[in-house]
């Protein structure tokens, strides 16, 4: 990561409700190309509602959220998607009577950028052969094991080449191969020059492969700077643990 | 694009020529045509229900609207036939794009709204305030443009149409985008595909398909009252032979109607007294042992079935 780098996502005093509950509660953060940046926190605290309005499944109630400059708070998915912003899911939700080849079909049909012809999509079998979904690439989706059906979703999102990749807890449930093995991945993508955001309970993971961590708590960002220097934040240790542990 | 020939050539072209030279062979002509028009409904319902995943209880609605259209356009314009077929089809479109914010729903608070709605449409049809335009509840009669032959033709032309497009649907990205909105719509989203319009899409496609059949089917018929052109038997027979063969398949629907309604006119004719009991037992043992229906028999053991 070059810190001159201008951001890719800006998002400022984001909000968003349900009913009188602020999920989102003037979040701010920015996210720079070739950049991971990890979201932490506790339940509740906002995590996958972020990542929720920044992919456009909800609208935000109040505040911006820019991508390459333009706001696009409130545009729809399928938009958001051609724009170059993509996602995993916290359960992953493949096509499930559709087999992975035509799951990864979909995507590589419907979510390339308009006006972007000069940029060829990825290849069918390099995504296959990456993810090791290449043994099972004409079995229904609803046949693979969770590990390989978080593949199926990344390879999804990977299919529409996205600018700024969103990974709501890929590494959740993962043994530790496993997880060496996607951490290398997201590293590698990342080098590509891809912004991923990634959100993770897991902080062994998160201090593997992020450069850079956001604190959340009660919808705002409480903290922000490296994973090590976060364990020391008296307020951090607070929202963790508990107040008594913050002295 | 060899596998859509192969179905066109392998499971289009000898259904529609099979249809074309039955009438010389088999004296029963308005029975063939049922089959026909069947057909044409079971995989109407195929694309909305089988691609979409939306149960469209109240299809007979986009039928009934297809029959009244072309005998107000035969009965008040004189339209030739033909042209008064494709008005009805136009007008069971214009019905659909009426219904499309129903599409917000889905499961069974869809196929309620959609029965609901097909009713809404036969009692404004057959408001006796109407009797000058539709002739209300007293029914029309079209004997200027009775000719069964054409007719008959006609049908087999739509049928082609049809299955020509769910030929396409199986066989394109398009329809793989569908099946992908009706699997997970917001997955779906985040593939790059526009559900609102790829649902609004299949769903005016089903409804044309519908409508071109009821336009048909009042040529056919010619005597024809409301509650014949929007009798629920319609719907739910087109929706049980869907299912029976299995949806999302071209062949499915094609086999479903040739069993099923093949049954129902043999039990029809034989035991007419058993026939509501043996007819639901039937549905019953399917949706219980083979919710998938009968194509399921092969997918299981991993045949692929067009």
């Amino acid at each position: 990561m070059s810190p001159d780098k201008s951001p890719i996502l800006k998002v400022s005093k984001l909000v968003k409700r349900f009913g009188g509950f602020y999920a989102l509660d003037g979040l701010s953060f920015h996210v720079v190309p070739g950049e991971i940046l990890g979201l932490v926190g506790p339940n509740g605290s906002g995590k996958t509602t972020s990542i929720n309005v920044i992919s456009g499944l909800y609208g935000p109630d109040g505040g911006e959220v820019v991508f390459d400059g333009a706001s696009i708070g409130g545009a729809a998915s399928h938009k958001l998607v051609h724009r170059g912003i993509n996602r995993t899911f916290q359960v992953p939700k493949p096509f499930l009577s559709l087999t992975v080849r035509q799951n990864i079909q979909v995507a590589l049909a419907y979510g390339q950028a308009a006006g972007d012809a000069a940029a060829a999509p990825p290849s069918m079998a390099q995504l296959l052969e990456e993810y090791r979904l290449k043994e099972v690439a004409d079995r229904p989706a609803a046949d693979l094991n969770s590990a390989q059906q978080k593949m199926l979703d990344l390879t999804r999102a990977l299919a529409t080449r996205p600018r700024l990749l969103l990974l709501d807890e890929l590494a959740a449930g993962l043994n530790p191969a496993e997880l060496d093995w996607i951490a290398g991945r997201i590293k590698a993508l990342a080098a590509t020059g891809m912004a991923i955001i990634v959100v993770e309970h897991l902080m062994g993971f998160i201090e593997q492969i992020t450069d850079r961590v956001i604190v959340l708590n009660a919808g705002k960002e409480i903290f922000e700077g490296t994973l090590a220097t976060a364990v020391h934040e008296p307020q951090v240790i607070e929202v963790f643990l508990g107040g008594e542990h913050a002295h | 694009m060899r596998d859509a020939s192969k179905h066109l050539l392998f499971i289009l072209a000898p259904l529609v020529v099979v249809f074309a030279l039955l009438p010389g062979a088999y004296q029963n002509h308005l029975l063939l045509f049922n089959f026909v028009i069947f057909l044409i409904l079971a995989q109407g319902v195929n694309i909305i229900y089988g691609f979409t995943g939306y149960l469209p209880f109240g299809y007979v609605g986009f039928f009934g609207a297809g029959a009244y259209g072309f005998a107000v356009m035969v009965m008040h314009l004189q339209t030739p036939a033909l042209l008064a077929v494709l008005v009805g089809g136009l007008v069971a479109v214009a019905l659909g794009l009426l219904l499309t914010p129903l599409l917000r729903l889905s499961g069974a608070y869809f196929a309620i709204a959609n029965l609901a709605a097909s009713l809404a449409v036969l009692h404004f049809v057959a408001n006796p305030a109407l009797e000058g335009i539709t002739k209300g509840p007293y029914g029309v009669s079209l004997t200027g443009t009775f000719n069964p032959t054409n007719a008959y033709y006609a049908a087999i032309a739509v049928l082609a149409l049809t299955v020509g497009g769910v030929v396409y649907l199986k066989n394109s990205p398009f329809g793989l985008a569908l099946q992908a909105v009706r699997e997970d719509s917001v997955s779906a989203s985040m593939a790059g595909v526009n559900i609102v319009k790829m649902r609004v899409i299949a769903w005016l496609g089903s409804a044309l398909v519908a409508g071109l059949a009821g336009g048909i089917y009042a040529w056919y018929v010619s005597v024809f009252y409301p509650d014949n052109v929007f009798s629920s038997e319609f719907s739910i027979f087109a929706i049980v032979f869907a299912l029976f063969g299995g949806v999302a398949t071209i062949t499915g629907p094609i086999v479903g109607v040739l069993i099923l309604y093949g049954i129902y006119n043999l039990i029809g004719f034989t035991t007419p007294q058993y026939f509501q009991l043996i007819y639901g037992l039937l549905i019953m043992g399917l949706v219980l042992f083979l919710p998938a229906g009968l194509v399921s028999l092969a997918t299981r053991r991993g045949w692929h079935v067009p």
